[in-house]
């Protein structure tokens, strides 16, 4: 089994664009700005396909994919 | 001698009484002589600082097992365990570094620099200990380049230490940007290594790669005094005062509708209405008080019997912080003062991250508004939803902080917000200069 994964944006690097929160609007929801808001960081087994391809989508690589911290 | 710098920053002081035990460890060569110790006063009130003969010895390990069990908590605001922070560093092992963060950006807090002013020694023994105890051989002092009178005076303190022999460690002062956030940690060691004094978010932390790539440990002026003073005495005699949970002292700047505006010295768990009379009492009705500082809480009047301790607080969404005791009167207009601050925390946003850069402004435009009696159908609404939105969303906590303030005001002074609401500003929003300096709400002209 992989070890479950956690949402992370880095804040510096991300613009705003919103594309993550095209990509996986069931835990990533945009601010006024098209900021991404974090509904939820640990990401369910069922939409880490998705995460994984919503990170890599992030034209600043600011959204990553952490191990998660128990 | 008497400095510039004290006397600046503590125009009067005020004695605890004599039954207080908990009121004179830090300040209490201040409250002896009312003048800023030398390396002579020092070393006859306190004596040599027990400094351990070689790095990662068991006589410097001891230290962090004394602090433990002292329970000393950071007195900067984010109140984390110190011997966490001292092991975290220690256990990363090679040549690691200490960085002294006496930037208090916080307009409304002198305790460190007060601090610095009288007993620079003692501060310096806390970050000589502490920079032994985890294995550094260098130790950064970092001081706002606005402040030269203290540059000068940490200097000759430095001159007079060096000259002594003193050190087994190397003590270096820096004047750096001053910018809110630019006493973030993180802001700290990325101006020591050559960037701009702007926080940096992503990992690795300070403690696992810092001032050139090795751990580091950041502590302010005030923790690394009472370390040196843990140091001294033993951990027994840390927690005579205080509370079992939250021992020991703290500094508290007192400002406002005071008797007596300055720094004092309590133990934690003192009511803060009891502080307040250590400050000679409110000078007109109280109706709440500003604790913490720009990025703390208003508290109601009623919360006044409330100790002064993070888990009597944190029920009423409020913290010590960095120890800000601000004190508004009924004549005064919470929301047109909460405005000033706002406008000034949007200003010092470090412009990195989205949602500090465009909701901090946007928060405080809509404050000003209400403060104003400008407002807006929508506005309540949309403070609401914004203030929380804010928390968690940068790099920093300073958006975390600015949004606390914001929300507490909204809770504090509902009464005004309606009134402001339903007829307009009242006649106090215009008409009385402001209760709390705040500094020009203007970016910083420089990050390097
Ligand atoms: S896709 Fe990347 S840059 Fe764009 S909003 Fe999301 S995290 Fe930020
Ligand atoms: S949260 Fe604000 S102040 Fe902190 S780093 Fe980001 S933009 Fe700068």
């Amino acid at each position: 089994m992989t070890p479950a994964k956690a949402l992370r944006v880095d804040r510096i690097a991300c613009t705003g664009q919103g594309m993550c929160g095209e990509l996986l609007p069931e835990l990533i929801d945009l601010d006024e700005w098209g900021y991404p808001v974090i509904k939820d960081r640990s990401v369910p087994d069922g939409l880490r396909t998705h995460a994984r391809r919503a990170a890599a989508a992030c034209p600043l690589l600011a959204l990553h994919l952490d191990a998660r911290r128990t | 001698m008497k400095s510039s710098a004290a006397t600046h920053v503590a125009p009067q002081h005020r004695a605890p009484q004599p039954d207080d035990p908990a009121g004179a460890r830090l300040l209490s060569g201040w409250y002896a002589t009312g003048a800023p110790a030398t390396l002579a006063d020092h070393l006859r009130r306190h004596g040599p600082a027990p400094v351990a003969p070689a790095p990662g010895s068991r006589t410097s390990m001891s230290l962090v097992e004394a602090v433990e069990a002292a329970g000393l908590t950071g007195r900067g605001g984010a109140g984390f365990p110190t011997a966490r922070k001292l092991r975290a560093v220690a256990e990363r092992g090679g040549r690691t570094v200490v960085v002294v963060n006496a930037m208090e950006s916080e307009p409304a807090s002198r305790k460190d620099q007060f601090l610095l002013a009288v007993e620079p020694h003692l501060v310096l023994d806390g970050a000589v200990l502490a920079a032994i105890a985890v294995g550094a051989d260098t130790v950064h002092v970092c001081l706002p380049r606005t402040r030269t009178a203290q540059y000068r005076q940490l200097s000759a303190a430095l001159d007079e230490r060096r000259r002594a022999r003193l050190d087994p460690v190397r003590l270096h002062a820096h004047a750096l940007p001053h910018a809110y956030v630019s006493s973030e940690s993180t802001s700290l060691v990325r101006w020591l290594n050559g960037g701009p004094a702007r926080p940096q978010g992503s990992p690795p932390r300070t403690h696992e790669r810092g001032v050139a790539r090795r751990p580091t440990l950041v502590h302010n002026v005030e923790t690394l005094a009472h370390l040196a003073l843990i140091a001294r005495h033993g951990p027994g005699w840390f927690r005579q005062t205080g509370t079992p949970d939250e021992p020991g002292t703290t500094l508290v700047t007192a400002s406002g509708a005071v008797a007596t505006r300055g720094v004092l010295e309590v133990a934690l768990g003192t009511p803060l209405a009891a502080v307040l009379d250590r400050a000679g009492g409110p000078t007109q009705p109280l109706r709440a008080v500003l604790l913490g500082g720009f990025a703390g809480a208003w508290l109601p009047a009623e919360h006044m019997q409330t100790p002064l301790t993070r888990r009597d607080l944190a029920p009423l969404g409020a913290a010590p912080g960095a120890g800000v005791l601000a004190v508004l009167p009924h004549s005064a207009c919470g929301l047109t003062e909460t405005a000033r601050i706002l406008a000034y925390l949007a200003a010092h946003s470090a412009r990195q991250c989205g949602p500090c850069h465009l909701g901090l402004p946007a928060v405080a435009e809509d404050f000003a508004a209400l403060a104003a009696g400008r407002a807006d159908p929508d506005l309540l609404s949309r403070l609401h939803r914004r203030t929380g939105l804010l928390p968690d969303r940068g790099a920093c906590r300073h958006p975390d902080g600015a949004a606390r303030l914001a929300a507490s005001a909204l809770r504090a002074f509902a009464d005004d917000v309606d009134r402001h609401l339903a007829h307009g500003a009242c006649p106090a929003a215009g008409h009385r200069s402001p209760l709390i300096p705040v500094p020009p709400a203007t970016a910083p002209e420089t990050w390097r």
